[in-house]
């Protein structure tokens, strides 16, 4: 993929190193390590509040790191050298509002020194047919394809969304999809954040998965799929919920009231265990963990040790 | 090393960030329509209904001419600036722009463009009007000097509006920029001559930006009131400059240590 890539200087376009984020005595981000290469679209992916807007803004120079460092294409990312390279979705709450679309457009694509031709731009993120129209008349979708027009229209070579797809119907989010393919297919990379796996599973060459501020596993989609991948088991038993956890390749083991459920890598194993163990089980359950669920229980787990990669 | 930043056209840059200021400020009626339209409306009530009268060495019409410039310029800094950059602050539209390769000086300079721009038109209406009803009779350069002070005010109150503005939340801005600016116009003798206001007020006045202001102003026509050089003045103002300046310095560096989301 990064072969022949004419925007592959053999340098790291995006990296944290050991990078962390306080804020008073809560830490948004512990010591974190990550890349984004060449040509590579990557999704960091985790529940709300796990750091993944908070990795981003360190990479735009939005905010500063409390410890370690954050570099895009080697400089600081408040140089303009960077900066010109970068184009970035945030989740924003408003642009202002008397403003056209093609009046926006126009601004920030002046601060590029290669900008996309507008009509390219609008077309691109679907906007043709409202350029006249204010920010303020726009519907919903409209405003975040707004936004998404605002981080290309720069044609950067690394382009940062932030949980690009929310509230966005169906449709708009598969036409978003395909230029970010597009762009990657350009050599360029993409850095976007999701809480929804089904997306990082359809965009990303590599998924880093956070929480609480760290990584917790991190590779190729179908790396992570079979990392998740495993069974749901429910059952009744009278073996203590401390010793069912303890148990190898058991995740996310909870009790609720009678009911005992857990997720296994091998369920087969786990189960001869638990029923050697207590002959009196019952109530027996077993049925496929769905991708949702295989990624909750790899960003809910209580033990970060069970899942580090 | 590359330099794609300098491929850019840096004057394009900073004409468009002042020409897209000016027309998202003056599509917003919120805002175009008190700041241009209550100091003529005052300027008509006030200055030319109460007309023969006069304040110190010229008519109340002259007087107020100069001081309802200044209130008016005063305005649109103060909720240009104020109100501007709070709301863009709480938005996050400000955080997305600092997040583009946009040069940080060219956001304030189109403000302070739209500024001025305002203020020309502030004072090509104030002066039609003080000239043809208000009947007061100035030497052309005087017209000019006058517009020329009003104008410059755009530099201290834009940086005092900016002050509030990077620290104030987009929903309180506009009551702290009014909390401030009605009590700073009436303490300065912009509403009523200064002459006519009661000692607490004298005694005051002098610790007050928007008083040098007006005095400045009320120079250019011989009736201001003496306690102060024009250089004295303009050094409170500078003064008040610096230390705004440095206020919204703090905000936008605790801005930057901040969660945003």
């Amino acid at each position: 993929m990064t072969r022949n890539n004419p925007f592959d200087d053999g340098r790291p376009i995006a990296e944290l190193r050991k990078a962390s984020k306080r804020y008073g005595a809560v830490t948004a981000l512990d010591g974190v390590d990550f890349q984004v290469r060449p040509g590579e679209v990557v999704a960091l992916l985790g529940p709300n509040g796990a750091g993944k807007t908070t990795a981003v803004q360190l990479l735009l120079g939005l905010l500063r790191t409390s410890s370690g460092e954050a570099t895009l294409f080697g400089l600081d990312p408040r140089d303009a050298e960077a900066r010109v390279r970068i184009g970035a979705m945030l989740q924003i709450s408003k642009v202002p509002e008397t403003l056209k679309v093609r009046e926006h457009v126009d601004l920030i694509s002046s601060y590029y020194p290669r900008p996309l031709p507008l009509r390219e731009t609008l077309g691109l993120a679907g906007l043709g047919g409202v350029e006249e129209r204010l920010f303020g008349k726009l519907s919903g979708g409209q405003k975040q394809r707004l936004l998404f027009a605002l981080a290309l229209c720069g044609n950067p070579d690394l382009l940062f969304l932030d949980e690009p797809t929310v509230g966005l119907d169906v449709e708009a989010r598969r036409t978003l999809w395909s230029v970010i393919e597009g762009k990657a297919r350009e050599g360029r990379s993409v850095l976007l954040t999701t809480h929804y796996l089904e997306e990082a599973d359809a965009l990303a060459d590599r998924i880093v998965l956070i929480r609480r501020g760290q990584i917790v596993a991190e590779g190729t989609p179908s790396e992570i799929k079979a990392r998740a991948a495993g069974r749901k088991i429910r059952c009744h038993t009278s073996i203590p919920l401390a010793d069912v956890a303890a148990l190898s390749g058991v995740r996310n083991a909870r009790r609720d009231g009678e009911v005992t459920e857990l997720f296994a890598a091998e369920a087969e194993r786990v189960l001869r265990e638990l029923m050697s163990r207590d002959r009196s089980l019952s109530g027996l359950e077993v049925r496929g963990a769905d991708l949702e669920e295989a990624f909750l229980a790899l960003t809910n787990s209580d033990d970060p040790k069970e899942v580090a990669a | 090393m590359s330099t794609l930043a300098r491929e850019r056209n840096m004057w394009r840059i900073y004409a468009l960030e002042a020409k897209y200021e000016l027309l998202k400020m003056m599509r917003l009626p919120m805002y175009a329509i008190p700041t241009l339209a209550f100091p003529l409306m005052f300027y008509l009530l006030f200055g030319v209904a109460m007309g023969g009268r006069s304040a110190g060495p010229v008519s109340l019409a002259a007087y107020l001419l100069a001081t309802y410039g200044a209130f008016g310029l005063m305005g649109i800094a103060f909720f240009g600036f104020g109100v501007g950059v709070a709301v863009e602050r709480g938005q996050g539209w400000m955080l997305f722009k600092r997040a583009t390769p946009m040069p940080t000086p060219a956001y304030f300079a189109g403000k302070l463009a739209m500024v001025v721009l305002f203020g020309m038109v502030l004072t090509a209406a104030l002066f039609t009007l003080g000239s043809t009803v208000g009947k007061v009779d100035l030497p052309a350069g005087q017209w000019a000097a006058l517009a020329g002070v009003v104008i410059a005010g755009a530099l201290p109150f834009g940086a005092i509006g900016l002050a509030i503005g990077s620290w104030a939340g987009p929903n309180s801005a506009p009551a702290i920029v009014n909390v401030i600016y009605l009590p700073l116009a009436f303490a300065s003798g912009m509403w009523v001559p200064i002459q006519a206001l009661p000692k607490f007020f004298q005694g005051l006045a002098p610790w007050l930006p928007s008083y040098h202001f007006s005095q400045l102003a009320l120079g250019v026509i011989g009736a201001d009131q003496g306690r102060f050089s024009w250089m004295a003045s303009a050094t409170v103002l500078a003064v008040f400059t610096v230390v705004s300046l440095l206020v919204a310095r703090a905000g936008y560096r605790r801005d930057e240590g901040k969660t945003f989301g």
